[in-house]
């Protein structure tokens, strides 16, 4: 029995189309995927399933009654509650003041929480609540509407694998009382694991509704990629992963360009490593083990408190992320809209590191720039439909841009701090085969990824970070999700004994 | 799937004595900051009495609900720079018809001017919500419509109000050291505050200060609440111009223009912060008396006027900045 229909839904702004023209067919009581590759509407569906923005076009029917929703609130009223991709918790009030501004009562929200085993301290502000425990929160408090159906927009992609298995266990209990979940995710494995059915957008279009424990993951690609590009897109890693071998072998010649000894700054307790041209070394942790000082000290966002940082033998005391940059250390953040400047169009995004040199005073070079950027665009097949403003941009492509700046502008060595996070999987192959391609022509790569999976698939070689230390290191290719788990949780000696 | 990991994820246990400090912390030293005003003031006339507590409140009152006034809006993530022309504007309408006329009349046009100035904040609000403009142009431009207004009313100082009406703001209650001004102040605060504060209305007020795109996520009705905010400024306001007829006594078409920026520096001083979403309104309450306060020392003092407001300005500088410092260090601790 299908609790929600949708049909020709359809949103654009201006000249783009953000949903060109999707159905959706929910059954009560099934746990449904919406998938697609970044841009092809999932989010825009999402907001307006709940009200958040208006359709321009197509029908919405709940139990077979047409809707038209103005307002998140009205939607929580006739049953359908959302978890956001952004947390929807107002920082400067407590949690409890939050939950009483949907006008849910408290011990409502708390049982949720309590449910899922979770402790949380109602009279905390928002703004001090770590990011995954705001996303639990914000689920029991979605949870506590006693949606028909609940949508969960990118829940699990701040979350790490045990409050994701919770998050989880929360949709199966939904199915079991006859409700539905609409479940979106770029994690396949996710996908195969909890649902009962997969939608998939391609372009602002349904292309189809499948089974995902019947096709697996290969026919999910297939339909997010459109059947030629998935072809492309298989070759383009075969040849990806035979370059890789080699480039393991070679990695060994490079010289070494960044070396660490015993650093330390915040919770990271005393790390050395060496890094060389043309690798790409990948860092393993869970939430919190030190990987955000480390990156932060080699950007220059922090103070190192104790131990050395040498670039190309030099020692480097950065004071300012200038000091980093200037010694060819650049940093890709996870979330792009903090090295982005989101108002301004992509060619100025691009060019606008290039401008904090003081030696560069005077007129900028317009035929220089446009050269110097149009490469770059070109050597990432940025998107550019969008590029008066970055902030138009898909997520992929605005992460390619950040990429993209450091290219224009040079670079010795990239740390890249989850570029991937919330990113589609055609998109993601391409930034680890732009990462191969930029460690070919002799560039560093220090690479952190909260999905394990990529580490086999990006680097020559991989480092855990457990509690501030390394506890293990790993060749690329060995580096599967159960050894580098075991390493990430500092089991190696153990293990080894 | 991935094996569950145990990550640590739990909620910073909080002391509460600690967060209570760092929440109202600031409140805190804003009244300590007058106390040690108070006691260093009562130091300085040879004969220092009720009379000049007294004094202290007249001087007050109005830029206290200005404060309060402004403080509402900023909290919801606006500015208003209309307020001081809305004062002016309420100011000269009541002494204009307030003059010859019985208690119970400048009553009745008190009650009416406040739904006008709550009507008129309104208006003010609905204008930024549905034209998109910001905040702060907006209302640039209704400060000169309202002044412009004013001075339609009563183009020099004048009018007036019954005694007993100016009685409220410059007489005496219970004893010589209540002035009626302060238990008017505490009156405005706890029926036009209070019962908003902890309720959803306030939440909201709170929310779309803080985080608009949160707020309606969560179900908030964003430009209504923005609109409500600008009322509620204007009803403050209104009570700002009001206090103004009772404790002068004439209206002014200029006198407000004091309270447009005076009442903003009230506000970040009592800890309201510019970007929205924090604060309250006891503590602008306190850095209002905190301001006249610092001016009437150093009228006291013999200070030149110039050289006074240069020594306002530091003060506001200095405060601010070592609150700021003071969060700084807790956020690294």
């Amino acid at each position: 029995m299908s609790l929600l229909e949708a049909r020709d839904v359809g949103k654009r702004y201006g000249p783009v189309v953000a949903l060109d023209s999707a159905d959706l067919s929910v059954d009560a009581g099934e746990v449904h995927a919406l998938l697609g590759a970044n841009g092809a509407g999932k989010s825009t569906f999402v907001k307006i399933l709940t009200g958040v923005i208006q359709r321009d076009g197509g029908t919405v029917e709940l139990r077979g009654e047409p809707v038209r929703l103005s307002s998140p609130a009205q939607a929580a009223r006739i049953g359908l509650a959302p978890v956001f991709q952004d947390p929807a918790l107002v920082p400067d009030l407590t949690v409890a003041q939050n939950v009483r501004l949907t006008g849910l009562s408290v011990d409502a929200v708390r049982a949720r929480l309590r449910e899922m085993d979770l402790d949380v301290d109602f009279t905390e502000q928002a703004a001090d609540v770590p990011l995954p425990l705001l996303r639990m929160i914000d689920l029991a408090r979605a949870m506590a509407h006693e949606p028909q159906l609940l949508l969960l927009d990118e829940i699990t992609a701040a979350l790490p694998s045990d409050l994701a298995e919770r998050v989880f266990a929360v949709m199966q209990e939904w199915r079991r009382r006859g409700r539905s979940v609409l479940f979106i995710t770029h994690r396949l494995a996710e996908v195969i694991a909890v649902c009962d059915r997969a939608t998939v957008l391609r372009d602002g279009r349904d292309v189809g509704t499948v089974v995902p424990q019947e096709g697996g993951e290969r026919q999910i690609v297939e339909h997010m990629l459109g059947p030629e590009a998935a072809q492309a897109e298989a070759k383009a890693v075969e040849v990806d992963e035979t370059a890789g071998v080699d480039d393991g072998a070679a990695a060994g010649a490079g010289a070494t360009t960044l070396e660490l000894s015993e650093l330390r700054v915040g919770s990271l307790a005393g790390v050395s490593f060496a890094l060389r041209a043309g690798e790409i070394l990948g860092i393993a942790a869970l939430e919190g083990q030190g990987q955000d000082d480390l990156f932060a000290a080699l950007a220059g966002e922090r103070r190192t408190e104790g131990g050395e940082i040498r670039v190309a033998g030099k020692t480097l005391r950065p004071r300012h992320p200038y000091d980093a940059v200037r010694a060819g250390l650049v940093l890709v953040p996870a979330d792009r809209l903090l090295a982005l400047l989101p108002q301004r169009s992509v060619r100025e995004n691009i060019a606008a590191p290039r401008y904090n040199r003081l030696a560069r005073w005077g007129p900028i070079n317009p035929r220089d720039e446009r050269r110097r950027v149009g490469t770059a665009i070109d050597a990432l097949q940025i998107d550019t439909r969008a590029q008066r403003q970055v902030r138009r941009l898909s997520g992929g492509n605005q992460q390619k841009v950040t990429i993209a700046r450091w290219l224009a502008s040079g670079f010795r060595t990239l740390l890249c701090f989850d570029p991937t996070r919330g990113i589609d999987v055609g998109t993601k192959r391409q930034i680890y085969a732009l990462l191969r391609r930029l460690a070919d022509d002799g560039a560093a790569i220090l690479f952190f990824s909260s999905e394990l999976s990529e580490f086999p698939l990006v680097c020559d070689r991989v480092l855990t970070l457990f509690g501030g230390r390394i506890t293990g290191e790993l060749a690329g290719e060995g580096a599967d999700e159960a050894s580098l788990l075991r390493a990430m949780h500092g089991l190696v000696e153990e293990v080894a004994v | 799937m991935t094996t569950a990991a145990a990550t640590g994820v739990r909620p910073r246990g909080g002391q509460s004595a600690g967060r209570l400090a760092r929440r109202h912390g600031w409140t805190v030293g804003v009244y300590v900051l007058l106390l040690v005003l108070v006691l260093y003031w009562s130091t300085i006339p040879a004969k220092w009495g009720s009379f000049d507590v007294q004094s202290l409140a007249i001087d007050t009152l109005p830029l206290a609900f200005a404060a309060m006034a402004q403080s509402v809006v900023i909290i919801s993530g606006g500015i208003d720079l209309s307020i001081g022309s809305l004062i002016s504007l309420v100011n000269v309408v009541s002494a204009k018809y307030m003059i010859d006329t019985g208690f119970r009349h400048a009553l009745l046009l008190a009650a009416l001017l406040l739904l006008g100035s709550a009507a008129a904040g309104a208006f003010t609000g609905s204008l930024i919500v549905v034209s998109r403009v910001p905040d702060i142009v907006v209302t640039l431009a209704m400060l000169f419509v309202w002044a412009g207004l004013a001075l339609e009313v009563l183009q020099i100082p004048g009018g007036g109000a019954p005694l007993p009406y100016l009685q409220l703001g410059t007489g005496h209650w219970w004893s010589q050291w209540i002035p009626s001004g302060l238990v008017i102040l505490l009156l405005g605060f706890a029926v036009f505050w209070l019962p908003l504060r902890w309720a959803r209305p306030g939440l909201a007020l709170y929310s779309v200060g803080s985080n608009r795109n949160a707020a309606y996520l969560s179900g908030v009705g964003v430009a209504r609440t923005r609109i409500f905010a600008y009322a509620l400024g204007g009803l403050f306001g209104g009570l700002a111009g009001l206090a103004l007829t009772a404790t002068s006594g004439i209206g002014d078409p200029n006198a407000g223009q004091y309270y447009t920026l005076n009442s903003v520096a009230a506000a970040v001083l009592g800890g309201v912060s510019l970007v929205g979403g924090v604060g309250g309104l006891i503590g602008p309450i306190a850095a209002a008396f905190v301001v006249t306060l610092v001016k009437t020392m150093l009228i006291l003092k013999g200070v030149d006027q110039n050289w006074a407001q240069v020594i306002q300005g530091s003060l506001i500088i200095v405060v601010v900045m070592i609150g700021g410092l003071a969060i700084r260090q807790r956020r690294r601790a």
